[in-house]
C-alpha cells in the first residue's frame, strides 16, 4: 500500500512520469547504440586506463622503488590513494542501506549508480594493496591458507589482517547487494529485449524473475536484512581502516578518535564523489526528472553534516594534542600546521571544513554548478587530508637526523591515474549495459513523490489508505 | 506452471486496485493462484495469504555458523595449531578477533542468505522464466486464477475480475 506522503514533500519524481515512462527512460540507454558522448567519455577513460596500466606494470616489474618512497616515509601515495578510495567506496551501500533503514525515499533514483561507484572504488583501493605489497604475486600470503612453512599462519591480533577480512567482505557483500537489487531490472530488460544477445545476457543474469507476490514478499526481507548487516559492516570497513593506523605508536597516528573520524570523512568523500557522478549522469542520461534539484539538495545536506563532523575531529585532534601534554604529539600536529607540508594541511582544512559550509545558503545548495565544483573540491581536500596524516606524521622521525621529504615519481603519480583510469571505465561500461536508475524502487515510490501522479490513481489509493 | 493449466488473468494498472482487488475477488470465493507486479505492495502477500517468510530464521543460522567458523579458524590457528608470543599477550587474544569474527558473521549471513532466497524461490542464473505477460516487469499488475482449481466457471471468474476493477482479462 502505498505509504501516505506530506503534500509539502518536495517531489522527487517531476515530469508526471507513468510506470511505463520510467521503464522507457531508464532502459533507452541500455537497449540504444552507445551515444557519441558515451562513446568519447569512454574511449578517454580506456586511453587514461592503459596509460596507468602500463605504469602500474612497470612498478610491478621493477619492484616499488621506483616511488619515492625513502627510509623515513615508507607509507606515502599509495596508502594516501587506498585510503582515499576505501572512502569514497563507503557512500554507496550506506545510500542503499542506511537510508533503507531509514526509509528515505530520495535514496531510490541513486542507490543503483551509488553502490556501482562503492564497488569500483573499492576495487581501485585493492589495487593500491596489491601494489604497496611489493610482490602482488605473493598477495595469497595475507589469507590464512595451509602453507608448506608449517604451516604458519596469518596473525589474527593484527589490524592489516582485519582489514583484508574487512575489505574482503565489503566488497563481496556489497556486489551481492548490489546485484540482487539489479535482478528485477534485469528480468525487465529482458522482458523488453529484442536481439538475440541481450535476450541471452539479461536472461542469464535476471534469473528467471517473474515478479510474484510471493517472491517479492521475500525479497523485501532480504533486502531489509542485507541492509541491516551492511550498515555496520560499512561502519567497521573505515573503522577497521582507520585501526591500522591508531594501533601503531605514530605520534599523530595513535589517537582513539581515528575510527569515527573516519567514518565521518568515508561518507563525507563518498556522498561527494556520488554527487559528481550524479551531476554528470543526470545530465548525459537526461535524468533530470529522475535526479532532481531535491536529491542535489539532500546530498549536499548529507556532505554538510559530515563534513562539520569532520571539522570538529581535525579540532578535537588539536586539542587532545595539547591536552595530552605528550611533547611528540603536541610537535606532531604544530608540525601538520605550520611545518614544511603546511600548504597541505591548510589545503585540507579550507576544502573540508570550509567549503561545505557554503552549503548552509539554499542557493548555493541547489545551484547545480557550485554543487559540482564543490564536490571535486571536497575530494581533493579528502585526498590531502590521507596524504597530511600520512606523510607528515612519518616524515619527522624520532631522530632529526632521519627527518625527510616527499617527492613523488611518475609512478607514483601513474598509479594514481590507474585507478581513475579503471575507475571510469568500468563506470561507463555499466552506465551503458545496466540501468543507472532502479526501476522497480522508483515505481515503488511514485505515488505521493511523483508530480501529477493521475487524479484517478490517487483517489484509488485514499480508498485502501484507511 | 506448465502450459496445459487454464489460466484467467486480470490485468490492474495501478497498485492500489490490485490490492484491493485482491480481497474483492477472494470474498467471491474465488482461489487466487498468485498475483505478479513490477515491484513489491505492502500487503499484497498478506492479503493473499501467503505465510510468513522464515528467511530471517536462516539467516539468523547462517549468522551463527559464520560467527562460529570464523571463531573455530581464529581459535585453531592462533591457540592449537602454531601459537606465538605477539606483544606478549595471551594467545587466546579474544578482544583482537571481534573484528574478523564479526566480518565472518555478516559475510556467512549475507550469502547464505541470498542462497536461500534463490533456492527457496527456484531463482538461478539461465533460468528460462514463464511470462504469463511482458508487462509484468514494466508497468502492469496481473492476477493470475488457475480455472481448474476453482470451482466457480470461467465466466463467473472473469466478471469477478472485471468488477474488481481489471483493465483488461486474458485467458492463457
Amino acid at each position: 500500500m502505498s505509504h501516505v506522503v506530506s503534500p509539502i514533500r518536495e517531489k522527487l519524481v517531476t515530469g508526471g512520469k507513468s510506470y511505463h515512462d520510467v521503464t522507457h527512460d531508464i532502459c533507452k540507454q541500455v537497449e540504444g547504440e552507445p551515444t557519441k558522448e558515451w562513446k568519447w567519455a569512454f574511449g578517454i577513460s580506456c586511453i587514461i586506463f592503459a596509460y596507468g596500466a602500463y605504469c602500474l606494470f612497470y612498478t610491478w616489474w621493477q619492484g616499488i622503488g621506483v616511488w619515492g618512497l625513502n627510509k623515513t616515509v615508507g607509507w606515502a601515495w599509495d596508502i594516501t590513494n587506498f585510503v582515499w578510495w576505501v572512502g569514497i567506496g563507503h557512500a554507496g551501500t550506506l545510500i542503499s542501506a542506511v537510508l533503507l533503514l531509514f526509509r528515505q525515499k530520495w535514496r531510490t533514483s541513486i542507490n543503483r549508480s551509488a553502490e556501482a561507484m562503492t564497488i569500483f572504488a573499492v576495487l581501485c583501493a585493492a589495487s593500491f594493496i596489491l601494489a604497496h605489497m611489493g610482490r602482488p604475486w605473493l598477495a595469497h600470503w595475507a589469507l590464512p591458507l595451509p602453507n608448506a612453512f608449517g604451516s604458519l599462519w596469518v596473525n589474527f591480533n593484527s589490524p592489516l589482517v582485519w582489514d583484508v577480512f574487512a575489505i574482503s567482505t565489503y566488497l563481496s557483500v556489497s556486489l551481492l547487494f548490489w546485484y540482487m537489487g539489479l535482478v528485477p531490472d534485469l528480468a525487465t530488460i529482458r522482458d523488453r529485449a529484442t536481439t538475440k544477445a541481450s535476450k541471452f545476457w539479461y536472461g542469464l543474469f535476471s534469473l528467471g524473475w517473474t515478479g510474484s507476490a510471493k517472491t517479492w514478499a521475500r525479497y523485501e526481507y532480504m533486502s531489509l536484512i542485507l541492509a541491516g548487516i551492511s550498515t555496520p559492516l560499512v561502519l567497521s570497513v573505515h573503522t577497521i581502516v582507520s585501526m591500522d593506523f591508531a594501533t601503531s605508536v605514530i605520534p599523530g597516528w595513535h589517537t582513539t578518535i581515528f575510527p569515527p573520524y573516519f567514518v565521518a570523512g568515508a561518507i563525507f568523500s563518498g556522498f561527494a564523489m556520488v554527487q559528481t557522478l550524479l551531476l554528470i549522469t543526470r545530465v548525459v542520461f537526461h535524468l533530470e526528472d529522475y535526479i532532481t534539484i531535491e536529491h542535489i539538495e539532500m546530498m549536499n545536506i548529507v556532505i554538510t553534516i559530515t563534513g562539520s563532523i569532520v571539522g570538529i575531529a581535525y579540532l578535537t585532534e588539536f586539542f587532545i594534542a595539547w591536552y595530552s601534554g605528550v611533547e611528540y604529539e603536541s610537535y606532531a600536529f604544530i608540525n601538520r600546521a605550520t611545518g614544511p607540508y603546511w600548504w597541505a594541511y591548510w589545503m585540507m582544512m579550507t576544502c573540508n571544513v570550509i567549503s561545505p559550509q557554503l552549503f548552509w545558503a539554499k542557493s548555493i545548495r541547489t545551484n547545480l554548478m557550485v554543487s559540482f565544483f564543490l564536490s571535486i573540491v571536497v575530494n581533493v581536500g579528502m585526498w590531502f587530508e590521507r596524504f597530511v596524516i600520512i606523510v607528515t606524521s612519518l616524515h619527522r622521525d624520532y631522530i632529526p637526523s632521519s627527518w625527510a621529504m616527499f617527492s613523488p615519481t611518475m609512478y607514483d603519480i601513474g598509479d594514481y591515474i590507474f585507478s581513475f583510469g579503471l575507475f571510469f571505465t568500468l563506470f561507463f561500461l555499466f552506465a551503458k549495459f545496466l540501468p543507472v536508475v532502479n526501476m522497480a524502487e522508483v515505481k515503488s515510490v511514485m505515488k505521493g513523490v511523483s508530480t501529477s501522479y493521475p487524479a484517478k490513481k490517487v483517489k484509488a489509493s485514499t480508498k485502501t489508505d484507511e | 506452471m506448465s502450459s496445459t493449466n487454464n489460466y484467467i488473468l486480470g490485468v490492474y494498472d495501478d497498485e492500489d486496485e490490485v490490492l484491493h482487488a485482491v480481497s474483492e475477488v477472494k470474498s467471491k470465493g474465488i482461489k487466487i493462484e498468485e498475483v505478479y507486479t513490477p515491484f513489491p505492495i505492502h500487503g499484497l502477500d498478506t492479503a493473499l495469504g501467503h505465510a510468513r517468510t522464515r528467511l530471517p530464521i536462516a539467516a539468523f543460522m547462517f549468522g551463527c555458523l559464520g560467527l562460529v567458523c570464523a571463531q573455530a579458524l581464529i581459535n585453531y590457528t592462533m591457540v592449537f595449531d602454531w601459537p606465538m608470543i605477539i606483544g606478549g599477550k595471551d594467545f587466546f587474544a579474544l578482544p583482537d578477533w571481534i573484528p574478523i569474527t564479526f566480518e565472518g558473521t555478516v559475510l556467512f549471513t549475507a550469502f547464505g542468505l541470498v542462497t536461500t532466497f534463490c533456492i527457496s524461490n527456484d531463482l538461478y542464473p539461465g533460468k528460462k522464466p514463464e511470462i504469463l505477460d511482458l508487462r509484468i516487469t514494466d508497468d502492469r499488475f496481473v492476477m493470475a486464477i488457475n480455472v481448474d482449481k476453482n470451482k466457480k466457471s470461467a465466466a463467473d471468474i472473469k466478471k469477478a475480475l472485471k468488477d474488481s476493477g481489471a483493465v483488461e482479462v486474458n485467458v492463457k
